[in-house]
Order: C-alpha cells, then sequence, then structure tokens
C-alpha cells in the first residue's frame, strides 16, 4: 500500500471506533451529558484529559516551536504542565466537591449573584471560542495536506464527526473518544521520536537521548547543537532572545491560564468524588507529560538533523528524477537534499529560494560568520510531520502521525465544544433565563446548542484561515483565564469572607486590562519598547492576575461579608464528603453529593 | 484530633494549608527557581550532556511536578484518616 492509501486506512479506521464509541455512550440525562455521570475513573478521566488538553499546536507545532526558540521553548513545557500542580492542589478537588456541573455554575453561586455568572459565561466562551477556532483549523489542514481533500471539506468532515459524539454522547462520548483519541495520538507520537532518538544518539528513549552524547561522538547532543547553531549565525540553542522578567512572567500567565481553563476544569467534574479528582489530575499530568518530556528532545533531534542533511545540500529542482539526480551529485562527492524534502516541499511548509545562483541550499542564521544570506525557510509544523520520512520508518507511520494529529485536534475540540453548549443550554438557559426548565428540556436544549456551537467552531476554523489571526489570539485564551477566571475561583475557595462585590471587580479588572493590553500590542500598533515592565502580551495575564487579586481583595474588605449559607458552603467544599444544600448558594440546583 | 471518632475539621484544613504551601514551594522552586532565577547558574552543573538549569526548564521540571501531585494525593489521604474527614 502507498502512504495515502495507509493515511485514508488510518483515518478512516479511527474515525470508525469515535463513532461506535458515540452510539454506545448516548447520554440519556443531563447528568451524563454534562458531566458523565459522575462516575467515570479517575485514571481513565485522567487518559482523556491528557486529550483534552493537548491540542492541534501540542502535537503538531510544539516541538517545531522549541526546535526554533530554544531555551525559550522552555515557557510552553513548564507552562503548560505546571498549571496541572495548581488544578491539583488548589482547585480541582474543591471544585468537584462543590458538585455541579460548569465552571459559571461554581462562580454564580458563590458569589450568589446572576451579574457574576453571566461574566464568567463570557470568559468561558470567549476563551473556548478562540482555543476552538485553531483546533477546526488544524482538522482542515491536515485533511487538505494529507488526504489530497480540499481543506473545506476537510472541516466539514471533522465537523460531521465531533456532531456525532458530542452531540449524541456529550461529556459521556466525548470522554470515551478522548481516551481512544489519547492512545492514537501518543503512539504517533512516541513511535518516530524513538527511531529518531536511535538515529542521532543511539539511545532508544528519546528523554534519555536529550541528555546523551551524539551518535558515535564524544560529545553531547545538545552541545553539538550549539556549535552547529552558532557556526551557522544563529543564537546558541540553550539561549534565549527574551528576558528573564519575560520568560518568567509567559511562564506564569500559562500555567495559570491553563488551571483557569474552563474546559480542563470541567474534566474533573466528571470523577466520583474529590479524592478522586486529586488522583486524576497526577494521571492527567502523567499522560502529558510523556508527550511533553519527549516534545523537547524531538525538538532538538529535529533541528539537528534539519541542518545536517539540508544545509549546503545540492537542489534539485526536478523531483520526477530525484533518484538520478540524487545518486550523480553523490557521485560527485556532493550531498543532495533529502528525499523527504521534496516530498514535503509542494505543501509549502519548506521552501528555498535560491538568492545567490549556486544552486547549493544554504541555511544561515542572522549572524552568519561568511555573511551568506539564509535561503531556506522551514515552517515549524514540519518537524512532527516529517519525522517518520527523516528516521525512514515504514509509509505506514505517517498515516498514524495523520491519524494522531487529527485525533489531537478533535479530542480538544470536542472538550471546547462542551464547555460552549453547556454556557449555552445550562448556564443561560437554565440557571439565568428559565430557572423551571426541567432535565428532558434542558438535555434538548443542550444538544441543540451542541449542534449550534459545531457549526460555529466550524465556520471560524472556514474563516479564521482567511482572517489569519489564529495565531495571535491564543494568547487570549490563557491570559483572560488567568487574569478573570482563576483569581475568583481560587479566592471563592480558598477565602471565606471574598463576596460578591469582590468577585465582581476582581474579574472585570482582570478581563479588560489584559484584553486591552493585548489588543493595543497585537492589532493596535504597539510597539515592543512601550512594554510594561518589558513583558509581551503573551504574559501579560500573569501580571494582571495579581492586580485581579489584589483589586478583589480590596473590594471585598471595604463591603459587606458574603451570606452565612455562602460561608458555610465554602467550609463544605474544603471538606471532602461533607457537603450539603445551604440556602442561598444552592437555592437554584440541588448539589450533587459525593459517593 | 482530641478524640479519634469525630472528625476535626480546622485541624484538617489547617494540615491541609500547610502542606499546600509546602508543595507550592518546590513547585516554584524547580520551575521558576531553577528553569529560570537560578539558571545560569545551575548550567555550570550538568545532567548527562545537559546543562542542568537548561535541563530543569525543559524536562526536569515536569518529572517534579508529577511525583509533587502524587505525593499531595497520598499526604491528603493520610490528613484525611488522621483528621477522620470523608467516607
Amino acid at each position: 500500500m502507498d502512504q495515502q492509501l495507509w493515511t485514508y486506512f488510518f483515518v478512516g479506521i479511527t474515525f470508525a471506533i469515535y463513532i461506535g464509541i458515540a452510539i454506545w455512550s448516548r447520554a440519556g440525562s443531563t447528568d451524563d451529558f454534562y458531566v458523565a455521570g459522575h462516575d467515570v475513573h479517575p485514571t481513565v478521566n485522567g487518559m482523556a484529559t491528557a486529550a483534552d488538553w493537548m491540542s492541534a499546536a501540542s502535537f503538531l507545532s510544539m516541538a517545531g516551536l522549541i526546535a526554533f526558540l530554544g531555551y525559550g521553548g522552555s515557557v510552553y513545557l513548564m507552562g503548560w504542565t505546571g498549571g496541572y500542580v495548581l488544578l491539583a492542589l488548589l482547585l480541582a478537588p474543591f471544585l468537584r466537591e462543590f458538585g455541579k456541573f460548569t465552571v459559571p455554575d461554581f462562580v454564580g453561586d458563590r458569589y450568589y449573584s446572576t451579574f457574576a455568572r453571566v461574566i464568567a459565561v463570557i470568559c468561558a466562551l470567549f476563551v473556548s471560542f478562540t482555543y476552538i477556532a485553531g483546533q477546526m483549523k488544524g482538522v482542515g489542514v491536515a485533511f487538505s495536506g494529507f488526504l489530497g481533500i480540499p481543506f473545506e471539506a476537510g472541516i466539514i468532515i471533522g465537523m460531521v464527526i465531533v456532531f456525532f459524539y458530542a452531540v449524541l454522547g456529550g461529556m459521556k462520548g466525548i470522554t470515551y473518544t478522548q481516551v481512544a483519541q489519547y492512545v492514537v495520538l501518543i503512539f504517533a507520537y512516541t513511535v518516530p521520536a524513538i527511531f529518531m532518538s536511535l538515529i542521532i544518539t543511539g539511545n532508544p528513549i528519546p528523554q534519555l537521548g536529550f541528555i546523551a552524547n551524539a551518535a558515535g561522538e564524544n560529545i553531547a547532543m545538545l552541545e553539538k547543537l550549539n556549535n552547529t547553531v552558532t557556526e551557522l549565525g544563529f543564537m546558541e540553542y540553550t539561549e534565549t532572545g527574551k528576558s528573564m522578567i519575560d520568560i518568567f512572567a509567559i511562564t506564569g500567565a500559562l500555567m495559570f491560564g491553563t488551571a483557569g481553563l474552563p474546559h480542563v476544569i470541567i474534566r474533573f467534574f466528571t470523577v466520583p468524588t474529590a479524592k478522586a479528582a486529586r488522583v486524576s489530575a497526577g494521571w492527567a499530568l502523567v499522560f502529558i507529560a510523556i508527550l511533553y518530556t519527549t516534545a523537547p528532545a524531538v525538538g532538538a533531534f529535529a533541528r539537528l538533523n534539519f541542518i545536517d542533511t539540508v544545509n549546503d545540500a545540492t537542489y534539485i529542482t526536478d523531483a520526477e528524477n530525484y533518484e538520478a539526480a540524487a545518486a550523480s551529485i553523490l557521485a560527485d562527492g556532493g550531498k543532495p537534499v533529502p528525499k523527504w524534502y521534496k516530498d514535503w516541499e509542494p505543501t509549502g511548509l519548506l521552501s528555498f529560494e535560491d538568492k545567490n545562483g549556486d544552486g547549493i541550499m544554504q541555511y544561515r542564521g542572522p549572524d552568519s560568520a561568511d555573511g551568506i544570506a539564509n535561503e531556506v525557510s522551514p515552517n515549524r509544523d514540519i518537524f512532527v510531520l516529517a519525522n517518520p520520512q527523516i528516521a525512514q520508518l515504514p509509509g505506514w507511520v505517517i498515516g498514524l502521525v495523520v491519524a494522531g494529529g487529527l485525533a489531537a485536534a478533535l479530542s480538544t475540540a470536542a472538550g471546547l465544544l462542551m464547555v460552549i453548549s453547556s454556557a449555552v443550554s445550562h448556564d443561560l438557559c437554565r440557571r439565568t433565563f428559565y430557572p423551571e426548565m426541567d432535565d428532558k428540556t434542558e438535555l434538548r436544549v443542550a444538544r441543540i446548542s451542541a449542534a449550534g456551537a459545531v457549526v460555529a467552531a466550524g465556520l471560524l476554523g472556514l474563516f479564521a484561515s482567511q482572517l489569519g489571526f489564529v495565531a495571535q489570539v491564543v494568547a487570549f485564551a490563557f491570559g483572560l483565564a488567568a487574569a478573570s477566571l482563576f483569581p475568583i475561583i481560587f479566592l471563592g475557595i480558598f477565602w471565606k469572607r471574598m463576596n460578591k462585590e469582590g468577585a465582581i471587580a476582581a474579574m472585570l479588572i482582570g478581563l479588560v486590562t489584559t484584553f486591552s493590553y493585548i489588543v493595543y500590542f497585537k492589532f493596535g500598533g504597539g510597539t515592543a519598547d512601550q512594554y510594561f515592565l518589558g513583558i509581551s502580551p503573551e504574559g501579560i495575564g500573569f501580571v494582571f492576575m495579581f492586580l485581579s487579586l489584589a483589586v478583589g481583595i480590596g473590594v471585598a474588605l471595604v463591603t459587606a461579608p458574603p451570606p452565612q449559607d455562602i460561608q458555610d458552603l465554602v467550609e463544605d467544599i474544603r471538606m471532602p464528603g461533607t457537603r450539603q444544600s445551604h440556602g442561598v448558594a444552592d437555592q437554584g440546583m440541588a448539589p450533587v453529593a459525593a459517593e | 484530633m482530641s478524640r479519634p471518632q469525630e472528625s476535626d475539621g480546622k485541624g484538617y484544613w489547617a494540615a491541609t494549608i500547610k502542606l499546600t504551601l509546602s508543595l507550592l514551594a518546590i513547585w516554584f522552586a524547580v520551575s521558576y527557581g531553577a528553569g529560570i532565577l537560578f539558571r545560569d547558574f545551575l548550567d555550570q552543573f550538568s545532567i548527562g550532556g545537559a546543562p542542568l538549569g537548561f535541563w530543569f526548564a525543559q524536562s526536569g521540571a515536569v518529572y517534579v511536578f508529577v511525583v509533587l501531585i502524587f505525593f499531595y494525593c497520598w499526604r491528603m489521604a493520610k490528613l484525611e484518616d488522621k483528621f477522620n474527614i470523608g467516607g
């Protein structure tokens, strides 16, 4: 079978599995639909959370990003894992003990305020929509790049699949498809990485290869990489162009943002108890760490290998007669452009412009010693995608990587769809406008809003590529989650005195400041020398989070303390297994007691 | 923990806060500390072929995070037994 057939084979098989799971796990009640009946095993939930969390960006782009940024890429590695420590210690078990369905449920009930609930809904919708556009776009790219299906048709196929399991099964369907998707994506990520590690360092475990010597040489792989890149005029791999304070702030924004992301938090509502929520966060991080500790190795290997095989190679224009041309270049003692390069060139992920007209591909950094201009421009996604071929793995592995990329994109999209649909059907319809709605009606509304959300997400994916700002707005999702949602959830649990007025002030301050800062620097023409304390928009959520906390505490101290019912509620959610109904806090919806 | 049969909510919460703060101190030390603030100092040492500070930023912190969460789960279960909370 050729490579494209294998790709069809893997994508077809995995999609059939997802649909099968959807039919098997139909939701019968709102409890099933929003939180999978609160009875998912902690390890299973950990695996589903890992798939929910690891998006198309983690799977396709992160290793390449690290390959280009070197040490600067550490912000993603620490930021997107460190947030789980905050989740496990500060949020997840308590929110599970609280015992309802969504993040706005907690905000609205803990702060006895419809206004606070609605702001939380706006934050949740905004964060989730910016995030989901990138996922749908990723699905379209995977289809158009590998299966020869037009970008738009690819997005529509993706929508149909997600529609099936999100609308039929709700959180229950999503949970079990995410487990399947995790298995597909982790296998697809680690197999090529193992072979890359063997080739570059001789060690089959990428995490060990990362700190090992280069294969057959008496020099550490990372030191060899440093030497190689500096020779070509790039910055040392273990260095960064960013200031320490900026690295610090970006890491912070990503960590606290991760902990405040609604689609991650709601996964911990699906387990039976607070204790299970803690353990589940641990398992989630184990499953995430398998990919996140492989990624820096893949990044370093890929950068080294790219320079080894592509730099100073003789370009071959005629792809049809590649073999013959390569053989004759080799016979003359030259280095032909590698086969995988030619295979990937049509996708536009790699380009070569022969500026000095010598037919040789010079790959150079900004400070190249020989003064030659750079002629090769690789896209960051190429590293993960081309790895199987670089490692000379058989064609079916490429099919597997495509299925893995789709699994990563679809699983994240599904988790976000849950947040969007429950924000509409539960937080707005049931909890804000029609409190008398019965369970059957709410379930129907939930299905309709899930369907609506799928269509909206698809449209966003279609147009996002034309607008081209997807990468720009990801900073929004983390910044807003860190500065508006994290502070009030945290204070709501750890400070009994926190009240409605404080929460509303904190959310609004975090929202407005972070939003304005990002808009000003991303779209309003602000320049880097105007950065506050030298902190870029990606990291500013971290700074405004502290502002939001301070304002929230200040306002709460000068206004009346929360009612006794609320203080009793806070007592209860701190102690596992003690949750009872408390007047004002629970009059709109009774909590689901832990087992 | 004077009367073993009755749950001691205050003691439990105080112990929980203490445990949480100690673990967050480690969380801060391995990521912001070792990986960012003291990175240059740590880079004079190495683990295998990688400078130590760089390694913490790219891998080491993640391993410690995993251990931290499971340690927290284990300690919290013990605290719940000790103060007779839950179940």
